[in-house]
């Protein structure tokens, strides 16, 4: 959702909303890749993020039945769960997944979905993506959908009813960071529900970009559980949303080509 | 009778609801969804819900993801 068009000047404290609910942090993680649960656990606390992503598959069969559960670590009650359909390359995957999820959670209705197109690139499959937002929609789901950074297809998600748009800056775990900043900036401006990037973001420096170019937030995994040292970077995370949202609020001066000193001419004595 | 529970054939008693058959495996108090022959069965359905042979049960939960 474009800051600059909304009519009343944004703030600071305004929260990141989404379907209805606020969120004071416009950061979301997921869960995945970590050493163990008590560094999710560290990593996502030290991120201050409110809405976490999680995986559903299937349970161990015949295995240590005391092993430590994730919803353990972050529970329901103190984080937003958000189930995705990552490994889904068909609608039909991606339905029945989040139609589990929604079992799983009591009947908590947000999703994200993602369609995946091809093992390589972990790009999109738009037409699948598409074919599962109007099922999962018309079933009463509130989705967030991971997208490629093409603004006519954010447009026809929104449309549809997603409540929130997900491009990705560049491919899934790849911290290539954003590939290509002028149709995010885009898709930001078409956008009435917020916009998010999702996947591809490397460090810190990439998180304040996404939200200096307008993005409502950013959604990353790998960046934070991938680094040296995990805990760490999702404060540093936490701090470059901050700044990027406070910048972009602050007015940035334009590019010159030329310098314009900064101390005055008159009064030198030289 | 023989089932598929999470891809793997298993036999259970016959009249076995699926509330018995998570209790079997362990799971009966765990936080998990079911799934048989790509239908959810609410937990709210658990206790009367019957397995029938040759059924394709998936049990899933939540895990770390992106």
């Amino acid at each position: 959702m474009s800051t600059v068009m909304q009519s009343q000047p944004a703030t600071l404290a305004d929260p990141l909303v989404i379907a209805g609910i606020s969120y004071r942090s416009r950061l979301l993680v997921g869960t995945g890749k970590y050493r163990d649960l008590a560094e999710t656990q560290a990593a996502t606390e030290a991120s201050g993020a409110e809405i976490v992503t999680v995986a559903i598959r299937r349970t161990n069969i015949g295995q240590n039945p005391n092993e430590p559960n994730l919803l353990d670590v972050l529970p329901p009650e103190k984080y937003t769960l958000l189930p995705n359909t990552a490994g889904c390359y068909t609608a039909e995957d991606a339905v029945r997944t989040c139609r589990l999820a929604r079992e799983l959670l009591d009947g908590h209705d947000l999703v994200k979905l993602e369609v995946l197109g091809d093992e390589k690139t972990l790009f999109p499959d738009i037409q699948q993506t598409l074919v599962a937002a109007e099922t999962l929609v018309k079933d009463g789901f509130r989705i967030m959908v991971y997208t490629n950074d093409d603004p006519i297809v954010a447009k026809r998600f929104e449309e549809m009813g997603c409540v929130a748009v997900m491009p990705l800056a560049a491919p899934i775990g790849s911290g290539l960071g954003i590939r290509n900043p002028y149709n995010i900036m885009t898709i930001v401006e078409n956008a009435g529900v917020p916009i998010l990037v999702d996947a591809g973001v490397g460090t810190a420096s990439d998180a304040a970009l996404a939200m200096e170019l307008g993005c409502d937030g950013v959604l990353m995994n790998t960046a934070i559980a991938g680094a040296k040292n995990p805990v760490l970077m999702a404060s540093a995370m936490k701090k470059a949303i901050e700044a990027g949202r406070e910048a972009l609020l602050a007015g940035r001066i334009p590019r010159k080509r030329f310098a314009s000193a900064s101390s005055p001419l008159e009064g030198t004595f030289f | 009778m023989q089932i598929v529970i999470n891809g793997t054939t298993r036999a259970v008693p016959d009249q076995t609801s699926a509330s018995e058959l998570l209790d079997t495996l362990g799971l009966g108090d765990k936080r998990l969804a079911l799934e048989v022959n790509c239908e959810i069965v609410p937990r709210s359905r658990f206790d009367h819900y019957m397995i029938r042979p040759g059924d394709r049960v998936e049990i899933v939960h939540a895990i770390g993801g992106g």
